[in-house]
């Protein structure tokens, strides 16, 4: 579903702040996978996920979703294939538009948008439906400015967006750091539960060496721009946090990652 | 007080016709979150076509259009600068209303006043709006219903009414997202240069006509009636926010709320005039006016929050 093949991207090259963030990376994800994605801060996680998405165009390498080529799209004609969460709650919704806007919106992701109604009546009561499955009270806020909504409420909202028109690849980028302990769990289950009701490819990048070993099945680890372990299938389902920390120690050749990966 | 109260009529059909300006403005300001200064250009640019046009004999509503035509085409220019060029919005804005002016000069046959024949009964009648039809009307000489402010109040609803649909559309929704999360409006697939480009057309597109309907109302076109439009159309929409902020919560209420802050804008600037100021020192005024305005929001957030705990407990 997703083919990333020798992807390579440095940021203020030629001056004193160089950094090369992603160092040939190549990762093929089948139909289905639901990979998390770990690494110290600097690894090149939401690099790679910003390369995926289109933010901006890489320096090399090739990525293909579904079998199409969008190395040279822009972001917004790569949007018709990826659903998207971000970490930080208040960039994933336009906050003076109201709920039931913002939902239509991501409705019509990836469609041309001509001079039919914005938002149908027909739709209006789909996404009573879908927000009252969320259990946050938001479907009785429909025309409420998503702006006064709290940050998982946000988190939540734009998941529900993300998934209305099923993305071929959702990507989820450290999604709950933003959030308090309980509203996390929340958000992550929610996260499961789409995930797993409309069979989505997913990569999630997490801080959380348990949450990445929980979820998903498939775990890949990022270091210094590359992709340097990647487990799967039974052998990730046994594996525990002092294990993984284990294997990191063996490839990167040292230990000094590990705080940063337990304590952040 | 009599002087004011008879320039009253006036004031309010020059504020209506203001009011199309600032609805422009709203929609780069408030809607794109893009401070756009090529109004001060395209204004006049929609006042030189149109009275190039009409005093050569085209149509009144060709002239019109074509007034609206060309502010879209200052707003395309600017739009182009920003999103393809890469120059900041406010610069890009600056560099169009600089251009302009020659531009403007051009249309007007190298001349800074082109006047309408109004003695002429033939043109006058021929026009939407005059200053003349105010005391025709007050008069007896023409219907009522030739009055400025029912022709231009009545334009200006349907003009809301336009823009309501539009931004009701996928299309509008889409300029909405831009101007509100520019982020989220790609990650949804909007195209947000193309947005930015739209709004700033069809902004500017208003403005111009509101251009032609001052020249008509003055009837005459001069190079310098758009200088400092850009601070007019923001006193309106805040002056209309700050007092209809809280009872006007639709869209096209929102407009209207900038429709009327235009006209109390001119009220105001009247009675200023009656009580014997140099006109001289109107811009000096409207800068203050709106800066001060400007400032309330900010001046709230720092020396007004709302009162909560600091301190508390010390445990270190």
């Amino acid at each position: 579903m997703l083919e990333i093949k020798e992807i390579w991207k440095t940021f203020n090259a030629g001056t004193v702040n160089e950094k090369q963030a992603l160092r040939g990376v190549s990762l093929t994800l089948n139909d289905g996978d639901f990979c998390t994605v770990i690494g110290g801060n600097g690894a090149g996680k939401s690099t790679m996920l910003n390369a995926v998405a289109g933010t901006w165009p890489v320096d090399s390498g090739s990525i293909s979703i579904g079998g199409t080529n969008v190395t040279h799209l822009p972001e917004y004609k790569r949007a018709p294939y990826i659903g998207r969460v971000f970490q930080d709650p208040m960039l994933g919704t336009a906050p003076t538009m109201q709920i039931l806007e913002n939902l239509a919106l991501a409705a019509r992701r990836g469609q041309r948008r001509g001079l039919s109604w914005g938002v149908t009546k027909a739709e209006k009561t789909r996404y009573q439906e879908m927000l009252q499955k969320l259990d946050l009270g938001l479907e009785d806020r429909l025309t409420s400015k998503v702006g006064l909504l709290s940050g998982g409420q946000r988190q939540a909202l734009t998941l529900l967006m993300a998934s209305l028109q099923k993305p071929k690849l959702l990507l989820l980028d450290e999604h709950t750091a933003a959030l308090d302990p309980k509203t996390a769990a929340k958000v992550l289950e929610l996260s499961d539960r789409i995930v797993a009701e409309s069979h989505l490819t997913t990569m999630m990048v997490t801080h959380n060496m348990k949450d990445a070993i929980a979820h998903g099945n498939r775990l890949i680890m990022m270091y210094d721009g590359r992709i340097v372990i990647d487990v799967s299938g039974e052998e990730k389902k046994k594996l525990t946090v002092p294990q993984l920390l284990e294997l990191f120690s063996k490839v990167s050749g040292s230990d000094e990652a590990d705080d940063k990966l337990l304590l952040s | 007080m009599l002087n004011f109260i008879n320039a009253l009529p006036g004031a309010i059909s020059q504020g209506l016709i203001w009011g199309i300006m600032a609805i422009g403005v709203y929609i780069t300001y408030k809607l794109l979150d893009i401070a756009d200064l090529t109004v001060d250009g395209s204004f006049c640019t929609g006042a030189a076509a149109f009275v190039m046009l009409f005093t050569n004999g085209v149509n009144l509503w060709l002239a019109m259009l074509a007034a609206l035509a060309v502010g879209m085409l200052a707003g395309l220019v600017t739009g182009i600068l920003h999103t393809f060029c890469g120059i900041p919005a406010i610069l890009s804005g600056i560099l169009t209303q600089l251009g302009l002016w020659s531009i403007n000069l051009a249309i007007m046959d190298m001349k800074s006043t082109v006047a309408i024949n109004v003695t002429n009964n033939e043109f006058l009648d021929k026009l939407l709006v005059s200053l003349r039809f105010v005391q025709d009307v007050a008069k007896g000489a023409r219907p009522f219903y030739r009055h400025p402010i029912l022709v231009v109040g009545l334009f200006s609803i349907a003009l809301i009414a336009v823009l309501y649909w539009f931004f009701g559309t996928e299309l509008g929704c889409a300029l909405r997202a831009t101007g509100s999360n520019q982020n989220m409006a790609r990650a949804q697939g909007i195209n947000t240069d193309f947005t930015k480009v739209l709004g700033l057309m069809l902004s500017n597109g208003l403005v111009a006509l509101s251009g032609a309907l001052l020249a008509q109302f003055q009837s005459a076109s001069e190079i310098n009636m758009g200088r400092g439009a850009i601070v007019i159309g923001l006193a309106s929409v805040i002056i209309g926010q700050v007092l209809f902020s809280r009872i006007f919560h639709n869209f096209a209420l929102k407009l209207l709320a900038v429709s009327i802050g235009a006209i109390l804008y001119y009220i105001v600037i009247q009675a200023v005039l009656a009580m014997g100021l140099n006109a001289n020192y109107l811009k000096l005024l409207s800068a203050l006016v709106v800066a001060i305005f400007l400032s309330i929001p900010y001046w709230k957030g720092k020396y007004l929050r709302p009162a909560v705990k600091t301190g508390g407990a010390r445990h270190a």
